[in-house]
């Protein structure tokens, strides 16, 4: 896996904690001796708009962005915002994709039109895809705010990193007092998926 | 040696660090914002938010001619507000070593226009340095300062978006030990550029050019990378990346300086092929200096000048051939534009401006989304501080009744930005426009950064906080109010006023950023719609507040609904809501 260059998408609404998310990624994929980029849009896009972040890992890594059709791995924190960056994906990627629909404001004012059975469309294209109830298990967690470490937990088992870096790297990166609430988080997101493997 | 991942700005701020900058300032500016706010991190360098970027120059020139290193950081229209001392800069030279980041945004991401900043080096007969990476990043910072000192001139690194806010695995070094003291040193002919002075330093300043041209044919930051011999590339930047990603077989000049050129080198390189190309993102700037040379190269006969260069556009410009998305929706999506948030005390301004049927001259920041539908209320954007003379511009053409009708609307951080000096002409040239100032107390669209208005620094020490009230009446504003924007009634009834006077009247719409780090505002509870009473009316829809949903689905006509995680309780939409179905607490 290290000669050749693995691409992975994270994708959402402003505000969901894709940064966080894509932070600690990159940062185990870096620990764990890659070479890795990573880059993702700050300023106005991130005021509740869609967000994507790319990160890239392998050997050597040139550019930061991920061509269309070269994405291996997705994981959406919405419905909506997964199925708009399909494109970037190739045939047979994974897709690890959150329960949970978002209204952008033009569909709330009823100008546009939130797309029918997003999930069934994404499963359809991408047979290996898995949908991870976040909010529920934040819910177990008792903090609704650590869905994208559940969601991150739920990745984890797709790449080549070993738990013990994961677990090491979220105590390096996330302050003290929400850290028990986030490994909790982790820890479930990566047992849902483990459970539907 | 450590190994870290840091974003382009993080690498910027290490390296300033580590070349002893004594110095740093800049204003908040997206995608630059982050350097200095890293900076921080290192005490031992004088970090300071400017109200402008031109006082961010000024006072980097001031530290550089008392012989300390200074960093000056800003977004590439920044450089505009700041050229004026820039182009004397290049004259005076420096003593310490300075260094200018212009941070470019191809593609306009967070930015109202995509200029090519590396016109600027050729304009004001400046070196840029132009990293690919963070690595080159933090080295490029190192070495701009040295180069700075060793050619006596400022220099420029130039970022772009995917430079900045990219992040890449980087080793960093040791800080320098040995830098020269700081002390007073008079030195009337190269510090003061009055015409007889200026002169002389011109003709230094082509003479620099000539020497660092042929200085650079000869420096690892300008080197060739051998492929397979048969297509030579010259390239830097960002787009040495995309190079090496599409055309992994071709021989590749990578420019680590884009100006001046390494002629020469450009030469030896151009004369071993037939097939040359300039790879770079948005201007021909480089294609255009070797074309000069009589050397014939493809560039934008096939690359994009609109737009940010990625590895798919560089690809199809070169083969003709796009990359196929394995799948793509067959259906249109619904955009998801950024928004205000929940919370945010623009809002009700700009809902009030609606109303009133006002036309809005606006400016840069957050409020610049109150162009949007529902709010719908800005009119014009052109750049920071440009409000309120474009409101004074309108009002001097229109006839009473349309003047009446003209709004100038200007964060806090933007009026002490350039505002002010607009504000003034209105008094001094009796103007009958009207200026609202949205002061949420902090640069929010930036990331929420301190500003002069905002009470402290940026290392978070409290300081003195700008009386706006004060500062307008001090220039000669008689009416000056000020309202809470949570209070939409108020907020209606003065501006309304205010628009129906003929005289110049500022008001000011004060209201801490839900989002501002320090003293938060305490997030009230969620509210909750009451569904026997909400008759789906849609009024509450009219602020365009991301916390309100729409059910279409519930009752005969569809209701709202409140999303309880991103209610914020700000209590704007209660004051919307015919049937008082809006209030309590949301549970759960």
């Amino acid at each position: 896996m290290k000669d050749k260059v693995t691409n992975v998408l994270i994708s959402g609404v402003g505000g969901q904690g894709i940064l966080l998310a894509s932070e600690v990624l990159s940062e185990v994929l870096m620990l764990a001796g890659y070479d890795v980029k990573k880059n993702e849009i700050h300023g106005m896009a991130q005021r509740g708009g869609s967000v994507v972040s790319h990160i890239r890992f392998g050997t050597k890594v040139y550019s930061s962005i991920i061509p269309e059709g070269e994405g291996d791995i997705l994981l959406g924190f919405e419905l909506l915002e997964t199925y708009r960056y399909l494109p970037l994906l190739r045939k047979g990627a994974k897709i690890i994709v959150n329960d949970l629909k978002i209204l952008p404001p033009p569909v709330t004012l009823g100008k546009e039109t939130y797309p029918d059975n997003v999930q069934a469309k994404i499963q359809q294209a991408f047979p290996d895809t898995l949908l991870v109830k976040g909010a529920d298990l934040a819910k177990q967690v008792g903090n609704p705010r650590t869905v994208n470490m559940a969601l991150l937990g739920a990745m984890s088992g797709a790449l080549p990193i070993d738990n013990q870096l994961w677990t090491d790297t979220l105590r390096c990166m996330v302050p003290e007092r929400f850290l028990e609430a986030n490994l909790e988080a982790f820890t479930l997101g990566s047992r849902a998926a483990l459970a539907c493997s | 040696m450590k190994r870290t991942m840091l974003s382009g700005n993080e690498a910027i701020a290490r390296g300033a660090f580590e070349a002893g900058v004594k110095v740093a300032s800049a204003y908040p500016g997206t995608p630059s914002t982050e350097i200095l706010e890293n900076i921080t991190r290192y005490p031992t360098v004088d970090a300071s938010w400017a109200p402008n970027e031109k006082v961010a120059l000024e006072v980097g020139i001031g530290a550089s001619f008392g012989g300390g290193r200074a960093l000056v950081a800003m977004k590439h229209v920044g450089v505009n507000v700041a050229a004026d001392p820039l182009f004397t800069l290049s004259y005076t030279g420096v003593r310490g070593g300075l260094v200018l980041v212009t941070a470019d945004d191809p593609e306009l991401h967070s930015s109202q226009n995509e200029q090519d900043n590396r016109n600027y080096a050729k304009f004001a007969k400046m070196p840029m340095f132009e990293p690919a990476d963070s690595q080159e990043a933090l080295d490029f910072t190192r070495l701009a300062l040295e180069v700075s000192e060793q050619f006596d001139t400022p220099v420029f690194l130039r970022s772009t978006t995917r430079i900045s806010h990219s992040k890449s695995v980087v080793e960093i070094g040791e800080p320098v030990t040995s830098l020269p003291d700081t002390s007073i040193k008079k030195d009337p002919a190269k510090f003061v550029m009055l015409p007889g002075n200026a002169r002389k330093r011109h003709v230094v300043i082509e003479d620099r050019l000539h020497r660092m041209e042929e200085w650079a044919c000869q420096q690892p930051f300008n080197r060739i990378e051998i492929g397979e011999g048969k297509i030579g590339v010259i390239t830097s930047g960002v787009s040495y990346l995309y190079a090496k990603e599409t055309l992994p077989e071709a021989d590749i000049l990578k420019l680590g300086m884009v100006y001046p050129l390494p002629k020469q080198l450009i030469r030896d390189f151009a004369s071993r092929y037939d097939t040359l190309y300039v790879i770079e993102e948005l201007d021909p700037f480089i294609e255009e200096q070797v074309r000069a040379m009589g050397i014939a190269v493809h560039g934008k006969d096939i690359l994009p000048i609109c737009g940010e260069l990625t590895p798919g556009r560089l690809k199809k410009a070169l083969t003709g051939k796009e990359d196929v998305p394995f799948h793509a929706p067959q259906e249109p999506l619904p955009n998801r534009p950024p928004n205000m948030c929940p919370g945010c005390p623009h809002r009700s301004v700009f809902l009030t401006l609606n109303r009133l049927k006002a036309f809005v001259t606006g400016d840069i920041g957050c409020y610049t989304l109150g162009f949007m539908e529902p709010l719908s209320a800005m009119d014009t954007c052109i750049c920071m501080g440009a409000s309120i003379g474009n409101a004074t511009g309108m009002a001097k053409v229109l006839n009473a009744e349309e003047a009446q009708r003209i709004v100038a609307v200007i964060g806090d951080s933007t009026f002490l930005h350039t505002g002010i000096n607009g504000l003034m002409d209105m008094v001094y040239n009796n103007s009958k426009a009207t200026v609202l100032i949205l002061d949420n107390r902090t640069t929010a669209m930036t990331g929420r950064q301190e500003n002069p208005g905002s009470g402290y620094t940026l290392a978070g020490d409290p300081s003195y906080r700008i009386d706006i009230e004060a500062l307008c009446r001090s220039v000669g504003v008689k009416n000056v109010t000020v309202v809470d924007p949570y209070d939409i009634d108020h907020t209606r009834t003065v501006i309304k006023a205010e628009m129906e006077r003929p005289e110049v009247s500022v008001v000011i719409a004060r209201r801490a950023c839900m989002l501002v780090k320090r003293d938060p505002v305490k997030r009230q509870a969620a509210l909750k719609v009451d569904a026997e009473k909400c008759t789906g009316c849609k009024a509450c829809l009219q602020l365009g507040c991301p916390a309100i949903e729409w059910q279409p689905d519930a009752g005969d006509k569809g209701k709202a609904v409140i999303n309880p995680l991103l209610c914020c309780g700000c209590g704007l939409c209660p004051q919307m809501c015919h049937f008082d179905a809006i209030g309590g607490h949301s549970e759960g």
